[in-house]
């Protein structure tokens, strides 16, 4: 099965590349033991000259990592551990084709499909932001640049004006993909026409919605995508020095990243007279504490500078006074990552994608109740239904969606009677929602959305920096308020209540992260009302998952008569004999939920 | 800036010579306070007091300053912690498939609160924000080693392997 191509050195040869992914989420998995195996056997069978093994970045279907796709063709093999690979190998080697038993199949007894690109839930994906995430070797400038990386760049310094990258840039329709969907092209015209001796490129890799991780594994699977872009657009605005301000927390990442800025510099690409032209551009890298908050432009400038991620009122704009009071520009990762393919491929090409107002493709992290999570990149003007259900392969177990969360702490709750809803930013924001950075989580009629709009709650008075009163004390309340709710000590008046504080919240915070918190309350109380009501009026949780409203029963075709709960039960509300039937006293039960931790066949649930 | 006249009572006599090379390598950056603290940390393993005093010193700032920074973001600890720290993942993905049931598990076991650290220092339990490996959900994440697909049954085990381990 050996056919001639162009492999990711450059090289043209008859060489078969294992690619496996090498993600965070594959690594937890032990994708780097199987990448060793596949080593191993290739060294142990001399074949090192027909096959070789390439650790990628995010191939993008998590949920059956570790992940390993078969070049030149793309045959798809999913949750391979070492004696899948040492199969795989086999059936490489002995060239009778994909070793069928390893091959992806919908379902147990559903037809196997060999390629990666046929399994459904690629085949409403487009590939521009994630072009090179799992096809090259994310530390290895050589096939980053035979896969065309720096090609936008060349071209970009000999024929085009900083002006006439701004101009394409607006052209193409380009927006913001941190969240807020500030037209690119703007942003960076408003930081060239800002004069000043020294201007900022900033780079925000600080992606701190919990659910989230596009830019984690752009980083991590094609760095010099992002570097390139970020040189493209520190010569449109006239930066001198950038940064990129990651998450330290992501540790892979920035190893990645701080390898690609040395090799990109040792290659000119970085530095003074940038391929031979008079721009000079250097970049800094800055690991992020760990604040939510430094998502937020003048909060982020602040930990550059050395001081508490704490915003501060806007106007001026970064791009007037930003870091040390410098003109500043700040995109985020997934934005950069557009850039190159547009100065490539041109604005119109990049513009007829997506829809009139929201141009190009979006990364989501698709996960929660959905049975392909993973990264996906799709075309705006996608339904929010048919990303959930055709590329997400909908609920498993015979489950059915409830909602999705789009956008994380800022953002909303989808009811599914709302999922023929458009992906894109005006018409998510007429629902209350937004596009935001990215994170899609997808929830079934388990859990609650009361409990959900908790959590959230729970997160963002934690990352609230706590400078202005509306966030610091009116997000403290509102979780109060929610709290009490799901802890079955709802009152009469809390949800007007709630909503009345939401609104001042909203309309009165100083930044983003403020003025956005009360999204998750005010959707949920949109479109599940009912639910509250049920907490506050009959003390019922639907979904069974704030336990102070649920009812502990023993399931007796489970129990096998151990008496661990009885042992465990702080009340003595349990009571029953060794290898008899255990029963729970719903009166002097008082719902901790300590059995249910303890039970070691779940014969306990709520009802 | 004259030394700060208060105390304080700083009782470690942990050796802060160790620190020059990090004062050395950001003399001349001014914003560096977040690096000199993340560098430090990872040099003594956490932030005390005599640390934070030498680096109001050495920049030449206030205390005030250097504890307002130290205290603002989660990845900076005043306090020394476990010989293994437990991360509980309480990401979005993660809540909705049971992150408040491990969390219970684990910290039962273990006898050791969120944010906590065993008395014997062996452990300290986390909770945080994301992971990022959604995928896996809900994931527990033990010194270096990632399990996904964790459930109450199989955290508590891990936690009991944990103690053992420690016992032994």
């Amino acid at each position: 099965m050996t056919t001639a191509h162009s492999t990711s050195t450059g090289v043209t040869a008859e060489v078969i590349e294992i690619r496996v992914c090498a993600g965070t989420g594959c690594v937890a998995n032990g994708s780097l033991e199987v990448a060793h195996r596949f080593d191993d056997a290739i060294e142990q069978a001399a074949a090192a000259d027909r096959v070789r093994v390439v650790r990628t970045g995010c191939h993008g279907l998590c949920a059956k990592g570790p992940v390993v796709v078969v070049a030149p063709e793309g045959v798809f093999y999913p949750s391979v551990d070492v004696h899948a690979a040492s199969d795989i190998l086999e059936a490489l080697l002995s060239g009778t084709g994909p070793a069928r038993e390893h091959l992806y199949r919908e379902s147990e007894d559903a037809e196997a499909i060999e390629l990666y690109a046929d399994i459904p839930f690629n085949t409403r994906q487009e590939r521009i932001v994630l072009r090179n995430c799992g096809v090259i070797d994310p530390e290895d400038l050589g096939a980053a640049r035979a896969a065309g990386t720096y090609e936008a760049l060349r071209q970009t310094l000999e024929n085009l004006t900083p002006s006439d990258v701004i101009e394409e840039m607006k052209k193409s329709g380009l927006r913001g993909r941190g969240g807020a969907g500030f037209t690119t092209g703007l942003k960076w015209q408003l930081a060239h026409d800002s004069e000043a001796d020294i201007k900022y490129m900033i780079c925000n890799a600080d992606e701190g919605d919990p659910g989230a991780f596009m830019d984690r594994s752009l980083l991590e699977g094609d760095p010099h995508g992002v570097l390139e872009g970020m040189i493209i657009a520190a010569y449109a605005i006239g930066a001198s020095e950038g940064y990129v301000y990651v998450r330290a927390e992501y540790p892979l990442a920035v190893t990645r990243l701080k390898k690609a800025l040395a090799d990109a510099t040792a290659a000119g690409f970085l530095g003074t007279r940038i391929l031979g032209s008079d721009f000079s551009f250097t970049i800094h890298v800055r690991e992020g504490a760990g604040a939510f908050v430094c998502g937020e432009e003048t909060a982020l400038i602040a930990s550059i500078e050395g001081h508490r991620g704490m915003p501060r009122p806007r106007p001026p704009f970064p791009t007037t006074s930003g870091l040390w009071n410098a003109p500043t520009c700040i995109n985020n990762v997934e934005t950069l990552a557009n850039v190159a393919w547009i100065i490539t491929h041109g604005a119109e090409a990049y513009a007829s994608i997506g829809s009139a107002t929201s141009c190009g493709t979006k990364v989501f992290a698709l996960t929660g109740k959905v049975r392909h999570s993973g990264l996906v990149e799709v075309p705006f003007g996608l339904t929010v239904g048919e990303l959930v259900h055709e590329v997400g392969g909908g609920c498993a177990d015979g489950h059915e969606p409830k909602a999705v969360q789009i956008g994380g702490p800022s953002g909303g709750c989808l009811p599914a009677s709302l999922f023929d809803t458009r992906i894109e930013y005006d018409a998510l924001m007429s629902v209350g929602a937004i596009v935001g950075s990215g994170g899609m989580v997808v929830v079934d009629e388990r859990t609650c959305m009361v409990e959900l709009a908790r959590y959230f709650l729970t997160f963002t008075q934690d990352e609230s920096c706590g400078k202005c009163v509306p966030c610091r004390v009116g997000t403290k309340r509102m979780l109060e308020i929610v709290s009490r709710i799901t802890e079955g000590h709802g009152e009469p008046g809390d949800i007007e209540l709630l909503e009345e504080l939401a609104d001042v919240v909203k309309t009165t915070s100083l930044c983003g992260l403020g003025q956005t918190a009360p999204n998750p309350v005010l959707t949920t109380l949109r479109y599940f009302r009912d639910e509250y009501v049920e907490h506050v009026e009959e003390h019922r949780c639907r979904a069974c998952a704030c336990s102070a409203l649920s009812t502990f029963v023993v399931v007796d075709s489970l129990c096998k008569g151990c008496g661990v709960c009885k042992k465990r039960c702080p009340v003595d509300a349990i009571t029953g004999e060794l290898k008899g039937i255990y029963v729970i006293d719903s009166e002097k039960c008082m719902k901790c939920g300590i059995c249910e931790t303890h039970c070691p066949f779940d014969a306990i649930e709520r009802v | 800036m004259a030394d700060c006249a208060c105390q304080g009572n700083a009782k470690d006599d942990l050796d802060l010579t160790m620190l020059s090379v990090v004062f050395e390598a950001h003399a001349n950056d001014p914003g560096a306070l977040i690096p000199i603290l993340q560098e430090t940390q990872a040099i003594l393993g956490y932030l005390p007091e005599s640390a934070l005093r030498e680096i109001a010193r050495q920049r030449d700032i206030p205390l005030s300053e250097v504890y307002g920074v130290a205290s603002f973001y989660t990845q900076f600890h005043q306090e020394p912690r476990g010989e293994t720290i437990v991360k509980i993942c309480h990401g979005t993905a993660c809540h909705v498939a049971g992150a408040p049931e491990i969390t219970r598990a684990i910290t039962e076991e273990l006898g050791v609160g969120v944010g906590e650290t065993s008395e014997d220092m062996r452990f300290t339990v986390e909770g945080v924000a994301c992971i990022g490996c959604c995928g896996l959900a809900p994931v527990v994440v033990i010194g270096d080693q990632t399990h996904g697909a964790v459930d109450g049954a199989s955290a508590r085990k891990l936690a009991k392997q944990l103690t053992r381990k420690a016992t032994r």
